[in-house]
C-alpha cells in the first residue's frame, strides 16, 4: 500500500467525517460525585471492611490485642469456649 | 494533553486515595479527556458518559498510579481503552455495502457531481463504522485527526509498528469495502 493510497483514503474520510473539535460545555464533577456515591453503595461490605484504607485506619494497639488473642487461643485452645461465652 | 501538570504532592495525595486531590485532577483534566474521547467516538453525548467512566476507572486504580509519572499520559491511556471498549460494544448499523460504486461514478467526482459525492460520503461512513474497533481508533486518530504515529502508540499503549500495522489493515479494509478507488477523485 502506497502513501498515495493512504492519502486517498484519508481525504475521503476527512470529507465524510470532518475532525470533531468541540469543548466540554458543562462541569462533569457533580455527575462524577454521583457515580462515586453509587459505586461505594454497590461495594460489598466485606470489600469495604477489608479494603486497604479501612485496614490502615485500625490503630496499632488493636492489632496487638488481636495478636495476643490469637496467640492465647493457639497456646490454650481450651479457652475458646470461655472467649465465645464472653463475646 | 497535560500542558499543566499537577504538583507532585497532589499526585501523591491522589495515589493515596484522597478525594480532594482526585477532584483537583478531575477538574483540570476533564476537558482534555473529553476532547480525546470525542476524537475517537465522535459522539458528544457518549463522550461525556465515557469521560465519567474514564475517571471512575482512574479513581478505582489510584493505588496503581505512580506519582512520578505523567498523570496526563496515564489518563489518556485509560480514556483510549474506555473509548475503544465503547466502539466494540456500540450497536453497529445493520446496513451493508452490497456493491461497490461503479468506477464511472467515482470518476464523476472529478467534476464534482454532488449526488455521487454525497453517496460516496455515506458509503465511506458506513465502511468506517464496519471496521473493527481497534482499527477504527487508529484510523480516526491517524487519518482524520492527523496525529503522529508515536502519539497514537503512546495513547493506545501499543508500539509504533502496531499502529502502522493497524493503519495498513484499516486502509486496506476501507479500500476493499469502497471498491475501486484507483481513479483520481480530487
Amino acid at each position: 500500500m502506497t502513501e498515495q493510497e493512504e492519502k486517498q483514503v484519508a481525504d475521503l474520510l476527512k470529507e465524510s467525517m470532518p475532525p470533531v473539535n468541540r469543548e466540554l460545555e458543562c462541569d462533569l464533577w457533580p455527575r462524577m460525585l454521583q457515580r462515586l456515591d453509587e459505586g461505594s453503595d454497590r461495594r460489598h461490605w466485606i470489600a469495604v471492611m477489608f479494603s486497604p484504607s479501612a485496614l490502615s485506619a485500625v490503630p496499632w494497639f488493636d492489632w496487638a490485642l488481636l495478636a495476643v488473642l490469637v496467640l492465647g487461643v493457639c497456646v490454650f485452645p481450651r479457652s475458646i469456649p470461655v472467649w465465645l461465652y464472653h463475646f | 494533553m497535560g500542558t499543566l501538570e499537577q504538583p507532585p504532592e497532589t499526585l501523591q495525595r491522589f495515589a493515596a486515595g484522597e478525594l480532594d486531590a482526585f477532584e483537583t485532577l478531575f477538574r483540570q483534566f476533564q476537558g482534555e479527556v473529553y476532547r480525546w474521547i470525542l476524537r475517537i467516538v465522535r459522539d458528544p453525548a457518549a463522550a461525556e458518559d465515557l469521560t465519567i467512566d474514564t475517571f471512575w476507572r482512574i479513581h478505582r486504580a489510584h493505588a496503581r498510579f505512580d506519582p512520578t509519572r505523567s498523570f496526563a499520559a496515564w489518563s489518556r491511556r485509560i480514556a483510549s481503552n474506555v473509548a475503544v471498549d465503547h466502539l466494540k460494544t456500540a450497536r453497529s448499523r445493520n446496513t451493508h455495502l452490497d456493491a461497490s460504486l461503479p468506477v464511472e461514478s467515482i470518476q464523476d467526482l472529478s467534476v464534482g457531481n454532488p449526488a455521487i459525492r454525497r453517496e460516496l460520503r455515506e458509503r465511506t461512513q458506513l465502511a468506517f463504522l464496519q471496521l473493527p474497533a481497534k482499527l477504527r481508533a487508529v484510523a480516526v486518530l491517524a487519518l482524520i485527526e492527523g496525529l503522529p504515529h508515536s502519539e497514537i502508540a503512546e495513547a493506545l499503549d501499543i508500539s509504533t509498528a502496531a499502529v502502522k500495522s493497524r493503519l495498513f489493515r484499516a486502509v486496506r479494509m476501507l479500500r476493499k469495502k469502497l471498491g475501486n478507488l484507483d481513479t483520481n477523485h480530487d
